[in-house]
Formats: structure tokens, C-alpha cells, sequence
């Protein structure tokens, strides 16, 4: 078979361009949420006594719009990307591709409305209403088809192994999604979930951990195996390696979820599982890691003139270190002293700003120039500020609390001698403060990078074709 | 088959397909078509000079 590259004219870069935007706007409005809340944290009054500024109310907006508006945008920008270059052909369809983009938005828009008015399920990370629901639901089959169909007319021999992470994330959020939101209506904009008591908390956090292990996870890993190669211009260290470590962690995570109920009302033996098979999910998680670092090997030279390189090895170090803490939280006498404190929430953060976010800017700032003619970006110094910004503020973030959240579980658990707790739930929260005000901050300087960002991208954009290339000598 | 068996009978199961997914991914007679999958990702580039090994032997 002789290549016969097609031209990227012949790639549907449209729908790309328009994820790879809202991708960029949608991070702004998700983390700028994200830091006002944090701000609420420290200065209560902030909610102005208004309903739908309140904390309880924009939580779940931040959240949905940095994991739907933000990560999932990047993931669709990157998966219509990656799927058309590798298998060396257009998208299957560009009505289902324009369908996807105007759908996912309106879903996107749905929840920027629903959520301060207070409508919730209440199910963590799935709060949007039937309706909602429904159309996510529709959505995501229209991606899964046209995915699935551009790799059916694929022009190579083989599917790269990073479709088969996007395809893996595409298929098992579609089954978490609609097992999840079985619900029964009374109302247009009120249900009831159709499964009861620990069996609706077992089942939402299946759901819970799998969004985490195949949406922030296999999803974003499938963006490392492209956009890591292509920008150390060396293939992925191993190709094997790939292919165990991605079968064993689509094995382990599905079971992993009855972590999050530790010391509940579920039964013991299905903790336990849970435990175990998340201590064992470390070692699939560190081959991706050690994957994506070691292709490396030989172009370390490149880390000290390449930001965006730097961003996307950042991001495997925090993916690492956050898939090494992940595990150890498990454990339920860790988890003991960490479940309902900060620790959590800075875990999550490690993933989710580390991982999640740091990859994906990192993948946009290969492709943004490549959507437009270019090759790299108006500003390589303006990335370079940003990593630093986007670094600085996440360990600001996750240090703030590690601190405050070890401090919760130690004062949570103290006791006295004749067994009364030792410090009250204000003592706690007042040990607390320092670290709400630290994370805050940490959170803004993220934010800033992002504005940062924004006005690179801009600029790339405005951009003439073919201004933007290589300056080597 | 009561269900303690079965998840022994299950567990095994799994150990067994793993020992072939190894095998499999690591078997020499793979090794030529992963070097060409793993360099799809720069098939697709017009210029000629980075190509990597094995990326035009298909």
C-alpha cells in the first residue's frame, strides 16, 4: 500500500476548531466558577444572600462545566483530531459532526441554567435533569457514531492505539450515563432515581469512578498518545506496553467505584473489592504514565525550548502522582483519617488541573496553529508564562489541601479520655481558613493562565495562513 | 455450579486471557506492525524529513 496522504483540506477541521474554542471559553467559565466558589469559601459573603449564588448551587455548575464544558470539549476537539489523522480520513459524517458540537453546547447551556435555579438529582458529577439527560444521551450516540464510523473508513491498516482510548471513553460513558440517569419523572424538571438506597449509592459511584477512570482517564490518555509523540516527534515508547496497559485498565476500573463508600451502609465485602482492585489499578495507571514519559527518552533536550512539551510531561507527572495517591486513599484505614475532608478535594484537583487540564492545553496548543494554517502559536513566551502559572497555581492548590484536609481528619478523630470529641466541627473549619484563602489563590493563578491562553489563541487565529511557522535556523 | 465456584472458575479465567494478552502483545511476529502503528502519527505529514523508521513500510 503506498501513502497517499490526504490533504488536509480533505479533514473536517470545522467541528475541531469549533470544540477546540468552546473548549477554551468553557475552561474560563468552569474554573472562574471554581474560583469564586473557593473565594465564597473564605468570604461567606459573597453569596449576597441570593439563591442562586450560594455555594450549594454553583458547585455542581463548577464541576459540569469544567468536566463537560472543559475536559469533554477538549476530548471531542482532539478525538475529531486524531481520528481523521490517523486513520488517514475524513469524518464519517459532518451533519452528525455539527450535530454533536450545537448539541453538546445546548446541553452545555442547559446546565449553566438549570443548576443555580436549584434543579438537581443530586447525584455527584450527573446532577442534570431528565431531560438534560436525554438529550446527552442522543448526543453521544450521534459522537459514538460518527467516531466508530470514521474508524470503519479508516485509510490505514491500523486503528492507533490512542482511538482505541477514545473509543473505550465513548462507549462506557454512554452505558455509565444512561445506567445512572435511570430515573422516574413526576415532573418536567423532577425525578427520582430508579434504583434505592445503597444499591442508587453503588450504582453512583460505578458511574462516579468510571467517569473518572474513562472520561478524565482513558479519554485523556488517548489525547497523550497522540499529542505526546507528535510533539517530541518520537514514537510512543511502547507500542505493547500500550496495548496490556490499556486491556488491564479497562479490566480494573469498572471495579474500583465502591471506594467512595467506605465505613457505609453498603456491604463490606463489595469495599473490599473495591480497595483491592483500586490498589491494583495503580499498576495499569503507572504503565500509561511511564509510557508517555519514556517516549521521551532521548529528546529530553527538547523540554528546555519546547513549553508545550513541558506542559504535556507536567501533566503525566501529576497523572502519575495522583494515580499513586488515588490507590492509597483506597485503603480504608487511609481512607479513614482522608474520606469527607480536603484531601479529596485536593486529589481531585492534582488530577483534574494537573492531569486533565495540563494535558488538554497542551494538546490545544499543537493543534490550534495546525487548524489554521500554522504551526505554532503567536507566542511561545506567553506559553511558557502560562505553564508556569498553571503549575505554580496547581501546587498551590493541591499542597492547600493536603494541609487542611490531614488537619480535618486528625481533629475529626480526636477523642478525649472519657470518649467525647475533642474539637468541634467550627474548631476544625476555623483550622481550615488559612488553606480556603491559600487554595483560592492558588485557583486564581490557574484562572490566569487560562485568560492568558485565550489571548494566544486569539491572536493565532487572526493570524495569516503560513505566517506562524518554525523559526529554525 | 454454586457461586463460589463460579468466581473462582472466573478469576482464573481472567489470569489465563491476561497471560494471552501478553503473549499476543508481546509476541516477535507483532513487532513490525506495532512499529507501523505507532508511527501512524506522523504518516499523515507532506514533509519528508522526520519520518520515522517504518513509517513508509507498509
Amino acid at each position: 500500500m503506498t501513502h497517499t496522504s490526504p490533504s488536509h483540506a480533505d479533514y473536517n477541521y470545522t467541528v475541531v476548531r469549533q470544540f477546540a474554542i468552546a473548549t477554551v471559553i468553557l475552561g474560563i467559565v468552569g474554573m472562574a466558577v471554581g474560583v469564586f466558589i473557593a473565594s465564597q469559601l473564605y468570604w461567606p459573603q459573597l453569596n449576597f444572600d441570593t439563591p442562586w449564588l450560594t455555594f450549594s448551587r454553583l458547585r455542581p455548575l463548577h464541576t459540569n462545566a469544567v468536566i463537560f464544558g472543559f475536559g469533554t470539549s477538549a476530548l471531542f476537539a482532539t478525538s475529531y483530531y486524531v481520528v481523521q489523522r490517523t486513520c488517514q480520513t475524513r469524518l464519517f459524517s459532518d451533519k452528525l459532526a455539527s450535530f454533536t458540537f450545537w448539541g453538546w453546547m445546548a446541553v452545555i447551556a442547559c446546565a449553566v441554567i438549570s443548576l443555580p435555579l436549584g434543579y438537581t438529582s443530586t447525584k455527584e458529577y450527573a446532577e442534570l435533569e431528565w431531560p438534560i439527560d436525554i438529550l446527552l444521551a442522543v448526543v453521544w450516540t450521534a459522537y459514538a457514531i460518527n467516531f466508530f464510523g470514521t474508524l470503519m473508513k479508516r485509510k490505514t491498516s491500523h486503528i492507533y492505539v490512542a482511538n482505541w482510548f477514545y473509543g473505550a471513553f465513548i462507549i462506557v460513558v454512554l452505558i455509565l450515563h444512561i445506567v445512572n440517569s435511570a430515573a422516574v419523572p413526576v415532573d418536567w424538571m423532577k425525578s427520582y432515581s430508579a434504583y434505592g438506597g445503597a444499591t442508587d449509592a453503588m450504582i453512583q459511584w460505578w458511574y462516579g469512578h468510571n467517569a473518572v477512570g474513562f472520561l478524565l482517564t482513558a479519554g485523556f490518555l488517548g489525547m497523550m498518545y497522540y499529542f505526546v509523540p507528535k510533539q517530541a516527534e518520537r514514537p510512543v515508547y511502547s507500542y505493547r506496553l500500550s496495548i496490556v496497559h490499556f486491556w488491564a485498565l479497562i479490566a480494573l476500573y469498572i471495579w474500583a467505584g465502591s471506594h467512595h463508600l467506605h465505613y457505609t451502609a453498603l456491604p463490606d465485602w463489595t469495599q473490599t473489592v473495591g480497595m483491592v482492585m483500586s490498589i491494583i489499578l495503580f499498576a495499569p495507571s503507572w504503565g500509561g504514565m511511564i509510557n508517555g514519559i519514556m517516549t521521551l527518552s532521548g529528546a529530553w533536550h527538547k523540554l528546555r525550548t519546547d513549553p508545550i512539551l513541558r506542559f504535556l510531561v507536567i501533566s503525566l507527572s501529576f497523572y502519575g502522582m495522583s494515580t499513586f495517591e488515588g490507590p492509597m486513599m483506597a485503603i480504608k484505614t487511609v481512607n479513614a483519617l482522608s474520606h469527607y475532608t480536603d484531601w479529596t478535594i485536593g486529589h481531585v484537583h492534582s488530577g483534574a488541573l494537573g492531569w486533565v487540564a495540563m494535558v488538554s492545553i497542551g494538546a490545544l496548543y499543537h493543534m490550534i496553529p495546525r487548524l489554521y494554517g500554522n504551526t505554532e502559536m503567536f507566542s511561545k513566551k506567553l506559553i511558557n508564562t502560562h505553564f508556569w502559572l498553571a503549575t505554580i497555581g496547581t501546587v498551590i492548590y493541591i499542597v492547600a489541601m493536603w494541609i487542611s484536609g490531614i488537619t480535618q481528619g486528625l481533629m475529626w478523630s480526636a477523642v478525649n479520655a472519657d470518649g467525647t470529641l475533642t474539637y468541634s466541627f467550627v474548631d476544625s473549619l476555623q483550622a481550615s481558613m488559612p488553606f480556603y484563602l491559600m487554595r483560592a489563590i492558588g485557583g486564581a493563578f490557574f484562572l490566569s493562565g487560562m485568560f492568558i491562553m485565550l489571548y494566544n489563541v486569539i491572536m493565532t487565529i487572526r493570524a495569516p495562513a503560513g505566517s506562524l511557522v518554525e523559526k529554525d535556523a | 455450579m454454586d457461586y463460589a465456584t463460579f468466581r473462582g472458575l472466573s478469576t482464573v479465567g481472567m489470569l489465563i486471557l491476561f497471560i494471552c494478552i501478553y503473549a499476543w502483545a508481546y509476541s516477535p511476529r507483532r513487532k513490525k506492525g506495532f512499529d507501523e502503528a505507532a508511527n501512524l502519527v506522523f504518516a499523515d505529514e507532506q514533509t519528508g524529513q522526520e519520518k520515522q523508521s517504518g513509517a513508509e513500510s507498509k
